[in-house]
C-alpha cells in the first residue's frame, strides 16, 4: 500500500508536479484570505478566465507565457479592481463581460491557430504533465515575493481589507495596497494555471480561506490555516490525480471540497456564521432614519 | 493655502459644491471647524451629512470651491456601525491597533501594546481587548472605534451617526465621554438625526440639507423655521428646563393616533 503511494515519486515529472501543486495551493490559500474577506471571490474566477486570453495570445505569437499572460492578467486585474472600487451599479456585469470576453477570445485564438504551449485541456483543467523545472522555480519565487509582500504590508493590507475608507484617512495608501494585492493575485493565477487550470483556480482561492474562517476568529491564524489547508489540498489532490488518472485541478478542488464538508460537519452553524459576508460585495452606506425622535 | 487659516481654524470649507457624477449632493457650502468645536450636523437622510464628513476628511474633493486644512492636521474618523463587517476575523485590540500604520511588522511593539491597553482602559473596555469584535454591544463597538481614532492622537474627531444603534444609557455615556475629550482639546464633529437625544445637548449645531441652512447654538438652529427648511416637514419646538425639544407636527395634530 505504502509502496504504491510512494511509487509516483520515482518520476521527476510527478515530484515537480507535487511541489508546484503544494506551493500553488499554499500561495492561493494565502492570497485567498484577502480576496474572500474583501468579498471579491468573483475576481479570482473572472481573472483566471481573463488570463486565459493572454495565455492563448502569447502562445500564438510565441511570446513567453509568463510575460504575455502576465501583462494581460495584471491589466485585467487593475481594471477589475478599479471598476469594483468605483461602486457603480453594474460593476459585476462589466467584470463578467470583460473576463468572459477575454476567455472566449482565448478559445477562438486557440481553436483557429492552435497552441504551441500547454494543451487546451491542460489550460482548462490542469495537468501534472509538462511541469518544467523553471515552472517550479518561478512559482517558488512568486510565493516568496507574495510572503514578503504580506509580511511587510501586514497592517496596511489588514486595515485596507477591513475598512478601506478609514484606512485611507489614517495614512494607508489604499490604492497602492490594492494594486499590490492585484499584482500578487495575477502572479499567483499565472503560476498555478497550468497545474490547476483556468476553470478551477478560483476554488483554490476560495475554499481554503472559507475553511480557515470556519475554524478561527483570528486574522493571523486564518492566514496560516488557509495557507496550510491550501498546500495540503494541493499535495493530496496531486497524488489523487496520479492514482485516479484524472486532471489535477479537479482532484485538488475536490480534496478542498471534502475538507470543507468535514469542517462544516464538525463546526456546524458556528463555522458557517463566521463566514457571513465573506462573499458579499461592497455595500452602499445605509441611509439613517430621517424622522426626528421625540 | 493653509497658511491663510486663522490660528483656531482646523478646516475651512469655502463655497464648495460636491456631487456624484452629475447629481449635486452639496451646494455652496461654507463652514469652519474650529479647534474647540463640539458640533453636531443634523439633517434628513440624503441631506449630504456623510458627504460633508468626506470633504472634511479629504476622501472626497469638491467639484467647485475649496477645502483647506491646517498643515499637519491629524483627523480621527469613526464610521457608522451599520457599514462595518462584524464577521471580520479581528479582535478588539487588533482593530484598535490598525490605527498605528507606521510600523511595517505584523506584531505590535511593547509601546504599542501599552498604548492600546491605555486607550481601551480610558474608554472602559480594557477587559475586552481579546474579544472578537462581534461579541461587543453597540455602545462598546462605538467605543472601540473611538479608541482606534484616539490612538492616532487626533486634533479633530469626525463621527458618522455615533449614537445610531446604541441604547439610551450608552448614548448618554457617549455624549459624556465626547464632552470630556472636547474639554481635553479634541475638536469633535458628529452627524446625527437624533434631534432631542443628541443634537439638543451639543453646544453648536449645523442644519444641513444640500447646503448649510443654519449654524449656531441649539437655540439658533432648533427653531420651527430652520427645521422645516431642513427636514421638509413642519415641526413644533418646545422648551423644557432650558432645552429645546422637537415634536413632529403630525404627532401634535393627531395625538389620538399615537395612543391607538
Amino acid at each position: 500500500m505504502i509502496t504504491a503511494l510512494l511509487d509516483p515519486f520515482a518520476y521527476s515529472f510527478f515530484v515537480k508536479g507535487v511541489i508546484v501543486a503544494t506551493l500553488a495551493g499554499g500561495l492561493c490559500g494565502l492570497i485567498g484570505v484577502y480576496i474572500t474577506l474583501r468579498g471579491m471571490s468573483y475576481i479570482g474566477h473572472g481573472l483566471s478566465h481573463a488570463v486565459f486570453g493572454g495565455f492563448a495570445a502569447s502562445s500564438i505569437i510565441s511570446l513567453n507565457y509568463y510575460i504575455g499572460a502576465g501583462v494581460w492578467g495584471l491589466a485585467s486585474a487593475l481594471a477589475i479592481n478599479r471598476v469594483t472600487r468605483s461602486r457603480r451599479i453594474g460593476a459585476d456585469a462589466a467584470i463578467g463581460v470583460i473576463t468572459t470576453a477575454s476567455f472566449a477570445l482565448g478559445v477562438v485564438l486557440l481553436t483557429v491557430f492552435g497552441s504551441k504551449g500547454p494543451s487546451f485541456d491542460a489550460a482548462l483543467f490542469g495537468s501534472i504533465i509538462g511541469v518544467e523545472s523553471s515552472d517550479v522555480w518561478i512559482l517558488a519565487g512568486i510565493t516568496a515575493f507574495t510572503m514578503a509582500v504580506v509580511l511587510l504590508n501586514y497592517r496596511a493590507l489588514l486595515f485596507a481589507t477591513f475598512d478601506p475608507d478609514v484606512a485611507d484617512v489614517s495614512g494607508v495608501k489604499v490604492a497602492r495596497i490594492d494594486a499590490l494585492l492585484m499584482l500578487v493575485l495575477s502572479l499567483a493565477i499565472l503560476a498555478t494555471l497550468t497545474v490547476i487550470g483556468v476553470t478551477l483556480v478560483a476554488a483554490t482561492l476560495v475554499v481554503p480561506a472559507v475553511v480557515a474562517r470556519m475554524l478561527t476568529d483570528r486574522f493571523a491564524r486564518m492566514l496560516w490555516l488557509s495557507s496550510g489547508i491550501g498546500a495540503a489540498c494541493g499535495f493530496v489532490g496531486m497524488n489523487l490525480s496520479y492514482h485516479l488518472d484524472v486532471p489535477s485541478g479537479t482532484t485538488i478542488v475536490l480534496t478542498g471540497a471534502a475538507v470543507f464538508t468535514v469542517v462544516l460537519m464538525v463546526t456546524g452553524g458556528r463555522g458557517l456564521r463566521r463566514t457571513a459576508r465573506m462573499d458579499s460585495h461592497a455595500e452602499p452606506i445605509p441611509a439613517p432614519v430621517a424622522v426626528p425622535t421625540r | 493655502m493653509s497658511g491663510a487659516l486663522p490660528a483656531d481654524v482646523l478646516v475651512r470649507i469655502a463655497d464648495a459644491t460636491f456631487g456624484y457624477d452629475a447629481v449635486p449632493v452639496l451646494t455652496d457650502v461654507d463652514l469652519e471647524v474650529r479647534a474647540t468645536d463640539f458640533v453636531g450636523v443634523v439633517g434628513p437622510s440624503g441631506s449630504g451629512k456623510t458627504s460633508l464628513l468626506r470633504l472634511l476628511l479629504g476622501t472626497s474633493r469638491p467639484q467647485r470651491g475649496s477645502v483647506e486644512r491646517r498643515s499637519g492636521l491629524t483627523v480621527g474618523y469613526v464610521p457608522q456601525l451599520e457599514t462595518v463587517n462584524w464577521s471580520f476575523p479581528v479582535t478588539v485590540a487588533e482593530c484598535v491597533l490598525m490605527a498605528r500604520t507606521g510600523r511595517r511588522l505584523p506584531w505590535p511593539s511593547r509601546s504599542e501594546r501599552a498604548a492600546v491597553a491605555k486607550v481601551l482602559d480610558r474608554l472602559g473596555i480594557g477587559a475586552l481587548g481579546g474579544r472578537h469584535i462581534r461579541e461587543l454591544s453597540g455602545g462598546q463597538q462605538q467605543r472601540m472605534f473611538i479608541a482606534r481614532a484616539l490612538l492616532r492622537e487626533p486634533q479633530l474627531l469626525l463621527m458618522d451617526e455615533p449614537t445610531s444603534g446604541v441604547d439610551v444609557a450608552s448614548r448618554h455615556d457617549m455624549l459624556h465621554l465626547l464632552g470630556e475629550l472636547n474639554a481635553e482639546g479634541v475638536a469633535i464633529m458628529l452627524t446625527t438625526h437624533d434631534l432631542n437625544g443628541v443634537a439638543a445637548h451639543l453646544p453648536r449645531l449645523v442644519a444641513l440639507h444640500k447646503t448649510v441652512i443654519a449654524a449656531g447654538s441649539p437655540r439658533e438652529v432648533i427653531t420651527p423655521a430652520v427645521l422645516e427648511q431642513t427636514f421638509g416637514a413642519p415641526m413644533e419646538v418646545l422648551e423644557h428646563l432650558g432645552m429645546r425639544i422637537v415634536l413632529d407636527r403630525y404627532d401634535v395634530d393627531q395625538p389620538e393616533s399615537e395612543s391607538a
